[in-house]
């Protein structure tokens, strides 16, 4: 077995492998074509002799195989076919220039459409049925005018310059155009038209003359085009005969001047005719009229969004500014409320620390001033009232607070001492005070 | 073993019977084909008859006498066999005898003898005659008589023109083993050379130019059998065209200098047309040619010369049409020109450099034009026919009748093809995005036809870990590789050698650089290899069946196991 080592790597998985087993189907191939091997060559008869191993094959399945084939040889089209004119067939050759060189091939229907392999198979055609020798063997008369004017027909369209010098004066493939008066469907009038004249375009792809579906800048883009139209089409088939004789120069270039002169008049005429093709088709566009209609109605549209817009934004701006107001309202309700609290909760704790300075000096009076026996001499009790007052003014509210609270049902005279003296050392701790402020407290 | 159990060898020979030459090929023991030369030296013998006084002559000989005797010389009969008188084209034969109808077909009027009345000669009667003046200098050259023939024929010869050649050769004696397609032998005799078992697959074009027509066909070769993809013919176009327009310009300067235009005689025309034909040849070769011809028109002698590219202006519009064809060719078979792998020249104009040349500018520097003005190792084109008709007669040498007619029969020849390349998908390299690279390793391209296997070994992957081989239809798109601008510039250089002006033209437009790169189509099938070491080898094998049936075998070479799979074939 024959196996090709190659240079490439494999894939690694993308994701997590999901299916059961190492082995997932996910479709089919495609169906195939039959076609028929070419019987020839080594390989093939060693195909054969495995295909026909104990086979005989009956006239049936050559039948059956046969019909299955796609066949690559074309049958011959009879697409190209028109009745032959009488009057075409007895042309003079000689006349060529007037020849309908399309009609001449049978091509009629298609003139500059017909593709060169139209051309040919016309041509053929003609060519099994025209033949001046097959019209002398069959004992006819021996006239070759219509053959003639087959190959000159051939010669022109076969020659890309030729053809194009003829299709531009082929006024058979010319589509007149509507008058401005004409009535009914424009795209039905216009189309053909300018699919017509498009045909002598250098720009391709030609933009068509469309539909009422056709959008804004399509239809711009048409009109853009076919003002600046860039074409082709060229004059020299209607050119007068340049005499070829070497004797009469003068006349030859006299003639070749007149030609010149014609083909650039009729170039310039041509570039008229279609403008004027492009202004009528302009002049009935009602898609135009349709577009500034609508081009209107958006302004309209978009002016009547625009006050809605100014309206809305002015109620914004009205709601805003009440609801500023009534924010500000509460606010300043909120302040004064909080305000009259403050200065409730002021008055509170100067309260607070009166009765608290009361609980401080009423402890001390009620250790009858920490006087062992009787009554205490008033230098005592001035000395421990100055140092109470000292202390009360080194305490703030909350450690006054703390203090009388501590204070607060103590009845032994020692212990009352003892949290004053604390609270002394505390603040005296703080250093806001100094041991020798004090006068009897700390002895 | 003694030598007489050897069974005695059959003669066979290949004939490439055409519209204006045939040639005469056979298989040596080597197994090399060779073209045989008649009596007269000649490899490319006219398909021409003739007859003068009491005698017939035959090729070379009577093709000379198409200036004395035009009526009674029979030359481009080929295509008038088995077709009716209203179908056919009288055109070449117009300065030969003149086809005539007679009983459904067409036939030729000659004095075939002096004091007798002329001869009706239908055309199986004037093939019969020549197939056996070729058989006879086959038989002549070889020294021993011959069993059996493979003749050419175009591809739109129709089944009973066919039947008619068989019957027509069978009347002078002469077998018949088979009738196969001149495109078809022309790339057996190439095939021949390649000393493989296993071809590559391609997609082949063979454009033949003969004398009176160019035929042009896709053949896909896949696995060394192969199929007509499309074709295409163009009758009023060949070596007589080419002739045509030398005859016109040396018309018009022979008019120039003596006021008479020797077309218009008959007999000068005629010399006119046969001098032109030799110089025409004389410019494949070299760069010039001289054409003296004694007593043209009026008496008076002509002599003249023509250089080549002198030559390649007059026929450029000829050359358009041939490049017009291939053109058309390739497209009805519904292809790219960047998907022909190979071009084969083949009939006695494709000598013609400026054509060669012209058809290889078509196509990437990548595809091979075989001919002799493009490859040094090509064959002559005119001899391609006649050597594959050759190699086929020897393979079939020892076949019976019955074993031919089951061989070539439809129910074995009609065959399922892929209408889509099958393949699995690699990981392209990083470069340019790797858009430039293929997505999908084909193993069989789409026209194979089936049952039909191949295998292929891939690096599983750079890493190692487990493996996923996905088998995918793919198709073949164009990607833009066109490289940043350049200095582009200065690749003609100056233009000293005045070449065809218009060539240069058409390279400078196209300046693009296309690569068409394989790309996922449909994903079939996904098999996968778990834990397969870095950088360990993967092989893949897809075996279609005649039914579609698709079988993969993965495994890791050298490894245990593997993944086998199938999935069933459409429904029909
Ligand atoms: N060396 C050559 N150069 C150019 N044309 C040639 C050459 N040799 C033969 N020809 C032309 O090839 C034509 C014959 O080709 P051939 O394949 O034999 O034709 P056919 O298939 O019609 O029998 C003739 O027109 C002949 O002039």
């Amino acid at each position: 077995m024959n196996v090709v080592a190659t240079a490439h790597t494999l894939l690694a998985p993308e994701a997590e492998w999901s299916h059961d087993g190492a082995f997932h189907i996910i479709e089919q191939l495609s169906k195939p074509i039959h076609r028929n091997l070419e019987p020839v060559g080594p390989h093939y008869l060693a195909h054969a002799r495995r295909k026909r191993h104990h086979r005989t094959f009956s006239e049936d399945d050559r039948i059956v195989a046969a019909q299955q084939a796609k066949n690559v040889e074309d049958a011959d089209s009879g697409e190209i076919s028109e009745p032959e004119d009488p009057l075409l067939l007895s042309r003079d050759p000689k006349d060529w220039k007037n020849q309908d060189h399309y009609a001449v091939l049978g091509l009629s229907k298609y003139r500059w459409k017909a593709t060169d392999e139209q051309i040919k198979k016309a041509h053929r055609k003609k060519v099994l049925k025209h033949h001046p020798d097959k019209k002398a063997a069959a004992g006819g008369i021996d006239d070759d005018n219509f053959f003639k004017c087959i190959q000159k027909a051939m010669e022109i369209l076969t020659d890309p310059i030729k053809r194009r010098q003829y299709d531009s004066v082929d006024e058979f493939a010319d589509v007149e155009p509507p008058s401005r008066k004409a009535k009914g469907n424009i795209y039905k009038l216009w189309n053909p038209v300018f699919d017509s004249e498009g045909r002598f375009s250098k720009k391709k792809p030609v933009p068509r003359f469309g539909d009422d579906k056709s959008t804004k800048p399509n239809v711009e883009e048409f009109y853009n085009f076919w003002y600046n139209f860039d074409s082709w089409r060229t004059f020299e088939y209607l050119d007068e005969d340049v005499p070829d004789d070497n004797e009469n120069r003068d006349q030859k270039r006299h003639v070749e001047r007149k030609n010149k002169a014609a083909r650039a008049k009729r170039k310039t005429e041509d570039t008229a005719r279609l403008r004027k093709i492009v202004d009528d088709a302009l002049a009935m566009d009602v898609r135009l009229q349709k577009f500034r209609k609508e081009e209107r109605l958006q302004k309209d549209a978009k002016k009547i969004a625009r006050e809605a817009e100014e309206k809305r934004l002015a109620e914004e701006a009205k709601k805003k500014a009440e609801e500023d107001a009534k924010r500000k309202e509460e606010e300043e309700a909120a302040a004064k409320a909080s305000k009259a609290d403050a200065k409730k909760a002021k008055e509170a704790a100067k309260n607070a620390a009166k009765k608290n300075k009361r609980v401080l000096r009423k402890g001390a009076e009620d250790a009858n001033y920490f006087h062992p026996d009787g009554a205490a001499p008033p230098d005592v009790i001035n000395n421990v009232l100055a140092d109470v007052e000292l202390l009360i003014t080194k305490l703030d509210n909350e450690e006054l607070d703390v203090v009388a609270k501590k204070l607060a049902g103590l009845k032994v005279a020692d212990d009352v001492k003892g949290v004053l003296v604390d609270s002394i050392h505390s603040t005296i701790g703080k250093g806001s005070a100094k041991e020798s402020d004090y006068k009897i407290l700390l002895q | 073993m003694s030598d007489t159990d050897e069974p005695q060898q059959k003669t066979v020979i290949g004939i490439a019977f055409g519209n204006s030459n045939s040639s005469i090929a056979f298989t040596g023991p080597d197994g090399k084909a060779e073209v045989i030369a008649n009596e007269e030296g000649d490899r490319q013998i006219p398909s021409v008859l003739s007859y003068v006084g009491d005698e017939e002559y035959h090729g070379a000989q009577a093709k000379s006498h198409l200036v004395r005797n035009p009526r009674d010389t029979i030359a481009f009969f080929r295509d008038y066999l088995g077709k009716s008188f209203a179908a056919v084209d009288p055109t070449n034969a117009h300065s030969s005898a003149h086809p005539i109808q007679h009983d459904t077909g067409v036939a030729f009027s000659v004095q075939e003898k002096t004091d007798a009345d002329p001869a009706t000669l239908s055309v199986s009667e004037v093939t019969t005659r020549h197939i056996k003046r070729l058989s006879d200098s086959a038989a002549d050259f070889l020294g021993k008589s011959i069993d059996g023939c493979v003749i050419t024929v175009p591809t739109d010869f129709s089944e009973s023109q066919r039947k008619l050649l068989a019957e027509a050769s069978k009347g002078c004696g002469l077998t018949v083993l088979q009738i196969i397609h001149e495109p078809v032998a022309a790339l057996l005799a190439y095939a021949a050379r390649e000393e493989t078992s296993h071809p590559a697959d391609k997609t082949i074009l063979v454009v033949d130019v003969g004398g009176t027509r160019t035929d042009a066909a896709v053949i896909a070769a896949r696995g060394g059998m192969y199929t007509l993809l499309a074709t295409q013919h163009d009758y009023e176009l060949g070596g007589r065209q080419f002739d045509e327009v030398l005859v016109d310009h040396f018309s018009k300067e022979f008019m120039k200098k003596h006021k008479t235009d020797p077309r218009e005689n008959e007999r000068s025309l005629a010399k006119l047309r046969l001098e032109c034909e030799n110089t025409k040849k004389t410019l494949s070769l070299s760069n010039s040619s001289q054409i003296s011809i004694d007593s043209l028109a009026g008496g008076l002698d002509f002599h003249s010369s023509v250089n080549r590219l002198r030559y390649d202006l007059l026929s450029k519009k000829l050359v358009d049409q041939v490049v017009g064809l291939v053109e058309s060719v390739v497209k009805k078979a519904e292809m790219d020109l960047m998907d022909i792998n190979e071009v084969i020249l083949a009939g006695g104009t494709s000598h013609t450099p400026k054509l060669a040349l012209r058809i290889q500018q078509l196509f990437p520097a990548t595809t091979a034009v075989q001919s002799p003005a493009t490859t040094t190792t090509s064959l002559n084109p005119a001899e391609l026919c006649a050597r594959g008709a050759a190699i086929q007669a020897s393979l079939i040498a020892e076949f019976d009748a019955e074993d031919i007619e089951q061989s070539t029969h439809p129910a074995v020849t009609v065959t399922p093809h892929l209408t889509k390349s099958l393949g699995v998908v690699i990981t392209s390299p990083a470069g340019d995005d790797g858009k430039a690279d293929d997505k999908v390793y084909v193993f069989l391209e789409s026209e194979t036809a089936v049952p039909a296997r191949r295998t292929a070994t891939f690096t599983g992957t750079n890493v190692g870990g487990d493996v996923l081989v996905r088998i995918v239809e793919a198709k073949k798109e164009s990607v833009d590789v066109t490289p940043a601008k350049e200095a582009k510039e200065k690749v003609n250089g100056a233009d000293d050698d005045e070449d065809d002006d218009d060539d240069d033209d058409e390279d400078d437009e196209d300046e693009k650089v296309i690569k068409r790169v394989t790309e996922v189509e449909r994903v079939i099938a996904e098999a996968l290899l778990k834990d397969v070491k870095k950088g360990a080898k993967v092989e893949v094998m897809l075996n279609v069946a005649g039914d579609l049936t698709l079988t993969v075998t993965a495994r890791v070479v050298g490894g245990q196991g593997g993944v086998r799979g199938t999935v069933p074939g459409p429904a029909l």
